[in-house]
C-alpha cells in the first residue's frame, strides 16, 4: 500500500506504485484484447511518414481534432460584453451547459446564460412557447438590463424565426414592449465562434441602429468625431481590452469599446457574485452610430459588422490581430491618422522598449522555425510578429480560415525573406498539423490548450497562445495587443525557448557544459 | 460557523421552508408553480425527498442540466478508449466536451486508443440541406484508412441528425458488413432529446444492448477462462482514477474484475460482461438500464456499491461479498482490515479541522447522495442537496439512506436558487460543477468540483478517501478566505437568517 495520511498522493503518483501497474498490466493482458504491441509500435511509426501524411490530408469528409467551436459560443461572448446584458440562446439547453463550461474552463470566473431548453414537442411544433416562458422568466430572475438572443443549431434546423417570436412573445407580455431584445440567428452549421461573434454584434448595433426590429425610428447618425473599437474573439479580452482603453486614454481619444467583457470576466472575490460587471452601455451602444470611424482588431470576426457600420457612414478599419512593432504602428497610425491626435510620447517610449528587448532577444529567435494555429486573425498576427523577429512561422494552420485568408497569408510570407518556407492551411485541423510536425519538423509549436497533446506526440515545445487555455491560469490578464502585449507575447516565446535550451543541456557530464548561466 | 449546528431541526426546517417560499417569489405565476414541485425540506421517515425530478426544465431560468448527447457521448461512450466516437452533426458538441471530464486510461492515444480526441463530421449547411449519411459513410471508410487499430466505432447523435431525418442505422449495418462485421454503433442521442442527461445515459445502455450484446453469439467465448468470482464494475468513469483505485479492492478481496464500464474500459470487456457472475453498480443513475437488462437476459444479478468513505467503503465490500462464498467474505474482511490503519490516520489528521463543517451539494445522479457518507465520516454535515438529472428513484434511495430530517432538496435547480440558498445557509463549503463553481468562490464559499473532482482524484476506494479528505480540507482552510474582505471595509454583517 503506497497511500498514507501524512503525505496523501493523488493520480500524480498514485497509479505508478507496484501495486496499481500490476493490476493494470493484467486488465490489459487478459480482459481488453489489446493488439501486439509491435503492431501498436509499427502502425505509431507510420502515422508519421510521408505516406501517412498524404492518405491524412486526402481526408474530405472526417475532422479529427478541429481548432475551432460553433458559432453561438461568439455570440454569447459578444452579448455579455454589453452592460447588464443576459445571453439567451434558443435551442437545446446542453448547448448552453457546454458554451458557459468552456468560457468558465478558460477564464476562470462565472458564466451566465440562459437557454430557451426546446425538447422534442418544440422540435415538432416550434420553439415560440420556449421563447415566451423563456424571456419571462428570465426577465423576472435575473433582472437583466438586455436580453440578447441567439440560437442552436437545433432551433434554425426546424426554422424559428427569431424575430417574429421575440414579437409575439412581448405582445404577451414576457418583456415590455420597449425592453431591448436584439437577436441574431447563428447556425452551428455554417462558419465558427468568430461568425457568431459577428453576428450577435451585428444584430446588436442593427437592433439598436436600425429602429429596434420595427419598434423605433431609426437613428439618424450625426457625427461626434468618436471612435468606436471593436477586439473580436478572444481569448485575451480581459487584458487586450484594458490596453486599448489605456492607449485610447494616452492619446486622449473618446472611444466606446463595443462589446466590451473585460470586467464580465475578471471580477474581484469580495463576497459578491456579480452575474453582470462592466461592459458597454445600451445607451453607448445606441450612440455609437455617431462616431466618426469604426476600428475592428480582427478582420474575420466582423465581415458583417464592419460593412454594416460603413453603410451607416463610417470609416472603418479592420486588423489582423496586430502582434508587435508593425502592426502596432499601422494601429496607432491607423488612430492617429483618423483622429488627428498625435501618437502619444509614452507610446513612442514603450515601442522603443519593444524594440530594445527584441534586440537583446534576437539571437535566440532569429532563424527558428514555429507551427502556429488558431483562428485566422491570430494566426496572422503572430506570424507576421515572427517575422518581424527573423523567425520563421513555417506552418500556419486555422481550421476556420478560408481560401481568402490563406491567400492573404502566402501575401505576408512574400512579403519577408523569413517567410519563404511558410505556408498556410485554411480549414485544416490538429490532425493534419500532426502529419506537418512529423514530416516537416519545426522547434517550437504555438498555440492553445489543445496543442499539449502535439506535443507529447511530436515532441514540438508547445508556447501557448489562443483560446482556449484551460491547463495555465491567468494569462487572459496579460494583453497581446500594443508594445506591451508584443513585449508579452516575446517574453512567452522567450521563456519556452530558454526552457528548452536548459533542459537540453542538463545532463551531468555529458551535455551541461552549455548549462549556461548567462544567456 | 456553522448555523446549521446552533439550531434546531425545528428552527432549521422553518427556516428552509421560508427560504423555499422566498425564492419563489422572483418568478411568474406559472414558474413559481412548476418550481415549487421540485423543492422541498426533507422529514426523517419519508420514503422519497418529497419533490417531482426528471422532468423538464423551465426555459429561461439558467438550469445547469446538458443534454442526451452529452449523457451518451460524454459520459457512457465516450471513455470506451479503443472505439472511435463520432460526434456526428456540427462541431460545437465535440468541441466544447473534448477531454473534458478526465476519463482516465492507459493506451497510446490516436494508434490503439482514442479518448481524449474529437472526432466530428463538422456539419456545414449542405450537410444540413442534403442529409449527412453519405459523409458519415465516408468518414467511416477515412478512420478505417488512417486509425487501423480502433476496435470500433459509435456515431453519437447531435441535434440535426434526428431533424433531418438521417438514417444513420442504415450506414452503420452498410459498413459494418463491409468492414468484415465490425462493430459501428449508431446512437440516438440527439441533444433536444428528453430533459437531461439522462435519456442520454438510457439511450447509451440501449445502444450496447443492441449492437453490442445482441451481435454476440451466445456460444462466443470470451478470450479468458471463467472463475466463480468474475464481476464486472459498472458505472465508474475512472475520473482521476476512480475505477482503478475501486478495481484494486474488488481484487484484493479476491474477485476477478472482467470489465469495467465504462472507464478505462475496452469493447471486449462490453462484450465479455455477460460472463460476469455479479454486476456490481456504482452509478445506479447511467447504468442501472443494462443492468436490469442482464440480469432479465443473461441472470446475471447486481448490486449497488458506494466506495466514497471508509464506512460506505466495508459496507459496500460485505455487501458485494455475501454474493460470494466464505473465501470472499473472509477477503473482505481482510481488505477492511488492512485499510484500517490507513483511515484512522486520515480521520486523526483531518477531522479535527473538519469537525461540524456544513456542505451544500448539487451534483449529477449519483454524488448527491453517494459523497455523503465520505463528508460524515470527516464530521461534516451536508446541510442541503439535489440532483441535476436524478429520478423519483434516486431521491428515494436519499431519502432512505442518506440524508438528514431538515435537509434542503433542490432539484433541477436554477442558478437564481442556488445562489440565494448559499447566500442565506452559508454553507461552509459547496460541492458542484465548474459552471458554480466561480460564482460561490466570488462570494468567498470554499468550493469543490464534485464531478470533475477538482482536477483531483481518484476519490473513489480507501486511497481515494485520503484524497478526498486532504481536498476537503485545503478547501474549507484555505486562508484565503480570510482575505476575501478587504481590511478597511466594515466587519462583515452575520447573515440574514442568523438575525432573523
Amino acid at each position: 500500500m503506497t497511500q498514507n495520511a501524512e503525505h496523501v498522493l493523488d493520480h500524480f503518483e498514485l497509479f505508478r506504485g507496484p501495486e496499481y501497474q500490476q493490476m493494470l498490466a493484467n486488465k490489459k493482458a487478459l480482459f481488453e484484447n489489446p493488439h501486439d504491441p509491435a503492431e501498436v509500435e509499427r502502425i505509431r511509426e507510420w502515422a508519421k511518414t510521408p505516406e501517412y501524411r498524404e492518405k491524412n490530408f486526402a481526408r474530405e469528409a472526417l475532422t479529427v481534432n478541429p481548432a475551432k467551436a460553433c458559432q453561438p459560443l461568439g455570440a454569447v461572448f459578444v452579448a455579455v460584453g454589453f452592460e447588464g446584458t443576459l445571453p439567451f440562446v434558443h435551442g437545446s439547453q446542453g448547448c448552453v451547459a457546454y458554451y458557459r463550461s468552456h468560457l468558465s474552463r478558460h477564464f476562470k470566473e462565472p458564466s451566465s446564460c440562459v437557454s430557451s431548453s426546446m425538447t422534442e414537442d418544440a422540435a415538432v411544433f416550434g420553439g415560440l412557447n420556449n421563447m415566451i416562458d423563456g424571456l419571462a422568466n428570465t426577465y423576472n430572475m435575473y433582472k437583466p438590463k438586455m436580453i440578447a438572443v441567439s440560437t442552436t443549431c437545433m432551433a434554425e434546423v426546424i426554422g424559428d424565426d427569431l424575430n417574429a417570436f421575440i414579437k409575439t412573445a412581448k405582445e404577451k407580455g414576457s418583456v415590455p414592449a420597449e425592453y431591448d431584445v436584439p437577436f441574431a440567428h447563428t447556425p452551428a452549421f455554417v462558419g465558427s465562434h468568430v461568425t457568431g461573434y459577428d453576428n450577435a454584434l451585428k444584430g446588436i448595433l442593427e437592433h439598436f441602429w436600425d429602429g429596434k426590429a420595427g419598434s423605433a425610428p431609426k437613428l439618424e447618425r450625426k457625427e461626434n468625431g468618436r471612435i468606436n473599437f471593436i477586439g473580436g474573439f478572444d481569448g485575451y479580452t480581459v487584458g487586450n481590452i484594458r490596453e486599448i482603453k489605456r492607449i485610447f486614454e494616452l492619446m486622449g481619444i473618446e472611444y466606446t469599446i463595443l462589446a466590451d467583457n473585460s470586467d464580465v470576466f475578471d471580477t474581484p472575490t469580495d463576497g459578491e457574485f456579480r452575474m453582470y460587471d462592466g461592459g458597454t452601455t445600451l445607451e453607448d451602444a445606441a450612440n455609437a452610430i455617431h462616431a466618426k470611424a469604426t476600428i475592428s482588431m480582427q478582420q474575420y470576426c466582423t465581415e458583417k459588422t464592419l460593412p454594416f457600420i460603413a453603410g451607416h457612414g463610417h470609416e472603418v478599419a479592420a486588423f489582423n490581430h496586430p502582434v508587435g512593432v508593425s502592426a502596432t504602428d499601422d494601429f496607432l497610425m491607423t488612430l492617429s491618422r483618423i483622429t488627428g491626435k498625435p501618437i502619444a510620447k509614452a507610446l513612442e517610449q514603450e515601442r522603443g522598449r519593444l524594440v530594445d528587448a527584441m534586440a537583446d532577444s534576437s539571437a535566440h529567435i532569429h532563424g527558428k522555425k514555429f507551427a502556429i494555429y488558431g483562428d485566422p486573425d491570430l494566426c496572422y498576427g503572430l506570424a507576421a510578429f515572427l517575422l518581424e523577429l527573423g523567425a520563421e512561422p513555417t506552418h500556419v494552420l486555422s481550421t476556420n480560415g478560408n481560401k481568402a485568408w490563406a491567400e492573404k497569408m502566402q501575401a505576408l510570407f512574400a512579403s519577408s525573406p523569413f517567410g519563404k518556407n511558410c505556408h498556410a492551411y485554411p480549414g485544416k485541423d490538429l490532425w493534419h498539423m500532426r502529419s506537418l510536425l512529423f514530416t516537416e519538423p519545426v522547434d517550437f509549436l504555438i498555440g492553445n490548450t489543445y496543442g499539449k497533446y502535439l506535443e507529447r506526440d511530436t515532441g514540438t515545445p508547445l508556447i501557448r497562445i489562443g483560446f482556449p487555455v484551460f491547463d495555465r491560469h491567468h494569462h487572459h490578464r496579460y494583453p497581446v495587443w500594443g508594445y506591451q502585449g508584443g513585449m508579452n507575447v516575446l517574453v512567452k516565446i522567450l521563456d519556452k525557448i530558454f526552457d528548452e535550451i536548459d533542459k537540453n543541456t542538463n545532463v551531468p557530464a555529458k551535455t551541461d557544459y552549455s548549462f549556461d548561466i548567462i544567456r | 460557523m456553522s448555523l446549521a449546528t446552533t439550531e434546531s431541526v425545528a428552527e432549521i426546517k422553518a427556516r428552509n421552508k421560508q427560504l423555499i417560499d422566498e425564492v419563489l417569489k422572483v418568478y411568474p405565476e406559472k414558474t413559481a408553480k412548476r418550481r415549487a414541485k421540485h423543492l422541498n425540506v426533507h422529514e426523517a421517515g419519508k420514503s422519497d425527498c418529497g419533490v417531482k425530478s426528471n422532468l423538464k426544465s423551465i426555459p429561461g431560468v439558467m438550469t445547469i442540466r446538458g443534454c442526451a448527447y452529452a449523457g451518451s457521448k460524454g459520459v457512457v461512450w465516450g471513455p470506451i478508449k479503443d472505439m472511435i466516437h463520432i460526434s456526428h452533426g456540427p462541431v460545437g458538441c465535440g468541441q466544447y466536451s473534448w477531454a473534458a471530464r478526465r476519463n482516465y486510461y492507459i493506451g497510446t492515444t490516436g494508434i490503439d486508443t482514442f479518448v481524449t480526441m474529437q472526432f466530428t463530421s463538422d456539419f456545414q449547411e449542405k450537410d444540413i440541406v442534403f442529409g449527412g449519411d453519405k459523409k458519415l459513410a465516408k468518414i467511416i471508410d477515412e478512420i478505417q484508412e488512417l486509425f487501423p487499430l480502433n476496435h470500433g466505432i459509435t456515431i453519437q447523435s447531435e441535434c440535426p441528425i434526428g431533424l433531418i431525418g438521417d438514417d444513420i442505422e442504415a450506414v452503420s449495418k452498410v459498413k459494418s458488413k463491409e468492414y468484415d462485421g465490425k462493430t459501428i454503433v449508431p446512437v440516438r442521442c440527439e441533444g433536444f432529446r428528453g430533459v437531461s442527461q439522462s435519456l442520454g445515459h438510457h439511450i447509451a445502455n440501449d445502444a450496447v444492448r443492441d449492437w453490442i450484446f445482441d451481435k454476440v453469439s451466445p456460444e462466443a467465448k470470451p478470450a479468458f477462462e471463467a472463475t466463480p468470482y468474475d464481476v464486472a464494475i459498472i458505472g465508474d468513469y475512472n475520473i482521476g482514477g476512480d475505477a482503478w483505485s475501486s478495481r484494486i479492492l474488488l481484487e484484493e478481496m479476491g474477485l476477478r474484475v472482467i470489465a469495467q464500464w465504462s472507464g478505462d474500459g475496452s469493447l471486449a470487456e462490453l462484450e465479455a460482461t455477460p460472463k460476469a457472475k455479479l454486476n456490481v453498480l456504482h452509478c445506479y443513475r447511467s447504468m442501472n438500464y443494462i443492468s436490469r437488462h442482464m440480469e432479465e437476459k443473461f441472470g446475471i444479478p447486481w448490486c449497488e456499491y458506494n466506495f466514497f468513505g471508509p464506512s460506505k467503503i466495508a459496507e459496500s465490500l460485505r455487501k458485494i461479498a455475501s454474493f460470494f462464498d466464505d473465501k470472499i467474505k473472509e477477503g473482505a474482511e481482510r481488505v477492511i482490515a488492512k485499510y484500517q490503519p490507513l483511515m484512522d490516520a486520515v480521520i486523526a489528521k483531518y477531522r479535527p479541522r473538519l469537525e461540524g463543517k456544513t456542505v451544500m451539494l448539487f451534483v449529477g445522479g449519483l454524488r448527491p447522495r453517494h459523497v455523503i457518507g465520505a463528508y460524515e465520516d470527516l464530521g461534516m454535515e451536508v446541510v442541503g442537496t439535489g440532483y441535476e438529472f436524478g429520478h423519483n428513484d434516486d431521491y428515494q434511495r436519499t431519502a432512505q439512506h442518506y440524508v438528514k430530517d431538515g435537509t434542503l432538496i433542490y432539484d433541477d435547480v436554477t442558478g437564481y436558487e442556488f445562489e440565494r440558498f448559499v447566500e442565506k445557509i452559508q454553507p461552509d463549503l459547496v460541492g458542484s460543477g465548474i459552471k458554480e463553481k466561480y460564482v460561490f468562490q466570488k462570494m468567498g464559499v470554499p468550493f469543490r468540483q464534485m464531478h470533475s473532482w477538482d482536477y483531483s482524484g481518484p476519490y473513489h476506494g480507501y486511497d481515494g478517501f485520503a484524497i478526498f479528505a486532504r481536498d476537503m480540507d485545503m478547501a474549507i482552510n484555505s486562508p484565503i478566505w480570510k482575505k476575501t474582505k478587504a481590511p478597511w471595509k466594515d466587519a462583515p454583517r452575520p447573515s440574514l437568517m442568523a438575525a432573523e
